[in-house]
């Protein structure tokens, strides 16, 4: 999945030596790519279970897309570079791309789910597999909010 | 239509949930009283083993760190967090301005011990440590430097 997060391990530093990171990502790319991620969800709820399952199958491969590659080089990034970027104002701040790059293997997990569910006549588990997902795109997409993300911790908690 | 139930239910739980991280990510709540320390004289009192402070529950994960005088920022980080970093900058700055201030910051991946020891859930959490290693405040998800301010512990 995503392994490679080009961070370095961190160890308790003490305030005055600021790592030096990664060079980071406009905030507002993934946040417009989980904004048309949510439509794409949403228009896949209110289809029939045969078109659902298509679309659900789309919505897969742009996940699994934006996991291997990062969410910088995605369709939705290049859309957002070509026509959404010049007409902003440069970003205050830049992002680390670990965090949504992990954020698409999660939405990635929960399509495979939805796609398994239509494909076997299972709708309702499709349904709600990719309900869940559009949570996660919705809290993206408006509150710049990462669920995957703290997910994450909790799992690893739970693990050990 | 069962997709469209599930839309709205879809719609009204990430409004919701999200509102209320918008309200509440960043502010501090006073920790609840540890043991034995409602005086002072009562803990000094105790051995150091009987009721660890924060920072001695930390352990190896702040090894080589001194405290702070007046306060210790200890802040819990993960690889997947956005937000880590605004909180890094803004806790950083804090300790440079303010006099006896350090802050820490902790791989939360790293030291699941501490922070299943600590009821950390959620990154980035950070903890007020007081100068003598107890916890005074905590707040989850990134704090404002106002806020951050406002949480130290009075100097000496």
């Amino acid at each position: 999945m995503s392994a490679t997060a080009p961070r370095q391990a961190r160890g308790p530093s003490a305030s005055y030596a600021e790592p030096v990171e990664a060079p980071g990502i406009d905030p507002r790319g993934p946040q417009f790519t989980a904004a048309i991620t949510a439509v794409v969800l949403i228009v896949i709820l209110l289809l029939p279970p045969a078109a659902a399952a298509v679309l659900t199958g789309v919505q897969a491969l742009l996940f699994a897309l934006g996991a291997m590659r990062g969410v910088q080089h995605t369709p939705h990034a290049a859309l957002f570079k070509r026509l959404v970027r010049p007409r902003l104002r440069p970003s205050a701040e830049l992002e680390d791309p670990a965090p949504p790059r992990f954020a698409q293997a999660v939405g990635l997990v929960f399509t495979l789910v939805a796609l398994v569910g239509y494909l076997t006549g299972l709708t309702l588990l499709g349904q709600i597999a990719i309900g869940f997902a559009l949570v996660a795109a919705l809290l993206n997409a408006v509150f710049r909010f990462c669920l995957g993300c703290e997910m994450y911790l909790l799992l690893k908690r739970l693990g050990g | 239509m069962v997709g469209l139930w599930i839309v709205l239910a879809a719609v009204v739980l990430a409004l919701g949930f999200g509102g209320y991280r918008l309200l509440t990510d960043g502010r501090f709540n006073g920790t609840h009283a540890v043991r034995g320390a409602g005086s002072e004289q009562d803990v000094t009192a105790q051995p150091a083993e009987t009721d660890p402070s924060t920072w001695a529950s930390l352990g190896e994960a702040v090894a080589s760190v001194v405290p702070g005088e007046r306060a210790t920022l200890v802040q819990f980080s993960s690889a997947f967090c956005a937000p880590c970093r605004a909180t890094r900058r803004i806790l950083g700055e804090v300790a440079e301005v303010v006099p006896g201030v350090v802050h820490v910051e902790v791989d939360a991946e790293h030291h699941l011990e501490v922070v299943r020891r600590l009821n950390v859930v959620r990154t980035p959490t950070t903890l007020i440590l007081d100068g003598d290693g107890r916890e005074v405040a905590r707040a989850a998800g990134a704090p404002r430097k106002e806020q951050v301010l406002g949480a130290l512990p009075l100097g000496m």
